[in-house]
């Protein structure tokens, strides 16, 4: 009774524990700024890779191109804040923004969805790289929203227990969705399309959902980097910070949600601890754009399925797919069946 | 009553013509049985039925409705299901996720509901998972339901791809050379299966084989393709004596 008392409640309890501590850390000056930023950009990575993880993970697709999605909410977002709401509403609003954000994201994974009808691998790799350079053009050559010199006048509004609620909602959603009779669509399409499609899979519908609700993520991510930063422009979203969501997807394990929020929060503290050493023993920051790309050739050598590949976190999982359920479920589907051979 | 109608169904892939004017009517509870040489156009006829691949021509009716141009898991839901030649499981999911899957296309909630865990996303996540353990349990793996399917032996993965296509709650199964890496116990216990198969579930069967001894042991009716064409067409014994069909299968000159 105990037992399953905390099985149920154990987790919804400590997060809601954690919550407040989110508020008062900062503000009570017990973690510097400093530690504050890494803790907000931990969150927002986690986001992202879950993202990226249900396209290139789960699906087995590869995107190369996701940081177009997550340009698209920023600036969604910030035009809202920033232009749109009134700005004694905006904190208010601000949930609005990033949602919008990533509803305008969503509806370009429908874009790039279509592609993927016809075609994968290399090729798909090809189309979501040209989006993403595509995204970025068009915004540097927007002038209205400040072209090559970006974005900016957003208050910051990515506070800690914003970045921690929105990491939570995506967790949950995300888990519910991978372990759904779509998300069991997304797997089948990674391990055998053909098959998919001939065991009743709507392998189309399957890619259409995937893809949104995975550019959703992104966009929704945008907009909290875009309000902790404060200013955005083009050269945020290249196929550097699509390499940076590759590397952590694949260093926490494909088709995994541990895996991604291993993969965010190693990466993050790996990228911020080395510019301390870098600054300390005086060598150019610049390197730090060699150990992204550098991680990624390793891990594809070594580790292809990263830490967590295709395993998850007990605490992660539905109740119902713990394995204590299903062997309940399978001895309850065994007396129905032999209750009904007596019968016949 | 007449469950499967091909009519004059043509197939070229380039300049090689696959299949050439094959028709077939396929009685409902019938088992027939498609065999030739290797290369004959029998797994692609099962393309062409599943939707795989769409013919140049001809016209494939399934209880009075065309299929050609359908999608394949339209076709399958409409009451199809298959198995492969080479098995094709979904080798790094369980056991139990390969037959859940099956229940896509019968699976009633939307994306919302899945997505915020409503009361409809839980009533059929159970009753899902309850008739995938049940069909499991008929087939004897029950007991390896969270197991990853690459990890089961050969007898089990074929018994597996069976249950998963069952799971569609089909009224045709093509089975594509079901006997195929078998030794001579298990393919008597195959038969044995598929004849079980056949009268619990209330199927129709057709069935690609190169095993003489299961097509002539289960057959009720053969067709033999060659080179794309139907050469013969009957009986288990009227096909045994063709001598067409002794040709295609020996060559030439043992029949001279």
């Amino acid at each position: 009774m105990k037992k399953a008392f905390w099985d149920r409640w154990g987790l919804p309890l400590i997060l809601l524990l954690i919550f407040p501590l989110t508020i008062l850390l900062p503000r009570s000056g017990l973690i510097n700024p400093y530690i504050d930023l890494v803790l907000k950009y931990i969150g927002i990575n986690i986001i992202l890779t879950v993202s990226l993880n249900l396209v290139n993970g789960y699906m087995g697709e590869f995107s190369v191109g996701h940081a177009g999605f997550m340009a698209i909410g920023a600036y969604v977002a910030s035009i809202l804040t920033v232009w749109v709401f009134p700005p004694q509403w905006e904190a208010v609003l601000f949930p609005l923004a990033l949602l919008a954000g990533g509803a305008a994201a969503g509806l370009a994974g429908l874009g790039i969805a279509f592609p993927s009808f016809r075609t994968r691998g290399d090729y798909l790799a090809i189309v979501t790289l040209a989006f993403n350079m595509i995204i970025k053009s068009i915004l540097e050559n927007l002038e209205v929203l400040g072209g090559p010199r970006g974005f900016m006048g957003m208050t910051k509004l990515t506070t800690l227990w914003w970045v921690y609620l929105m990491v939570i909602l995506v967790i949950y959603l995300a888990r519910n969705y991978v372990y759904s009779s779509f998300g069991r669509g997304v797997l089948s399409i990674r391990e055998d399309e053909t098959a998919a499609n001939l065991v009743s899979v709507n392998t189309r519908q399957v890619k259409v959902l995937t893809f949104v609700f995975s550019a959703f993520l992104a966009g929704l991510a945008g907009g909290l980097f875009a309000h902790e930063l404060q200013f955005i422009n083009p050269r945020s979203f290249t196929i550097l910070k699509s390499t940076d969501m590759l590397v952590m997807v694949y260093l926490g394990g494909i088709g995994s949600l541990g895996g991604s929020i291993l993969g965010a929060t190693v990466f993050t503290v790996v990228m911020e601890g080395l510019r301390s050493v870098l600054q300390a023993v005086g060598i150019s920051q610049e390197w730090r754009l060699v150990v992204a790309p550098l991680m990624l050739i390793l891990l594809m050598l070594f580790r292809p399925r990263g830490i967590m590949g295709l395993r998850e976190f007990r605490f992660l999982l539905p109740r119902e797919e713990r394995s204590e359920v299903i062997r309940a479920a399978r001895e309850a589907a065994r007396a129905k069946a032999v209750i009904g051979e007596v019968r016949s | 009553m007449t469950l499967l109608e091909i009519r004059s169904l043509t197939h070229w892939f380039g300049g090689l013509r696959a299949v050439h004017d094959f028709n077939l009517d396929l009685l409902s509870g019938e088992l027939v049985a498609i065999i030739g040489p290797n290369g004959a156009g029998k797994t692609t006829v099962f393309n062409l039925i599943t939707g795989v691949y769409r013919p140049t021509q001809g016209s494939i009716r399934f209880q009075g409705r065309e299929l050609v141009g359908l999608p394949s898991h339209e076709i399958i839901s409409l009451g199809m299901a298959r198995t492969f030649q080479n098995i094709r499981l979904f080798r790094e999911l369980s056991v139990l996720d390969n037959v859940r899957i099956a229940h896509y296309a019968r699976t009633h909630y939307s994306v919302w509901e899945a997505l915020f865990r409503l009361p409809r996303f839980t009533r059929e996540e159970e009753r899902v998972r309850h008739e995938a353990l049940e069909l499991l349990d008929i087939f004897g793996l029950a007991d390896l339901a969270e197991l990853p399917a690459k990890s089961l032996p050969y007898g089990q993965q074929r018994r597996l791809e069976i249950a998963r296509a069952l799971a569609t709650q089909p009224k045709l199964v093509l089975l594509d050379e079901p006997a195929a890496g078998m030794n001579p116990a298990e393919i008597d216990q195959l038969m044995e299966t598929i004849r079980w198969l056949r009268s619990e579930f209330n199927l129709t069967i057709l069935l690609i084989e190169h095993q003489m001894r299961v097509v002539m042991n289960i057959a009720e009716r053969i067709k033999v393709l060659d080179f794309g064409q139907t050469i013969a067409e009957g009986t288990p014994q009227e096909i045994q004596h063709n001598p067409l069909v002794i040709e295609a299968y020996l060559g030439e000159e043992t029949v001279l």
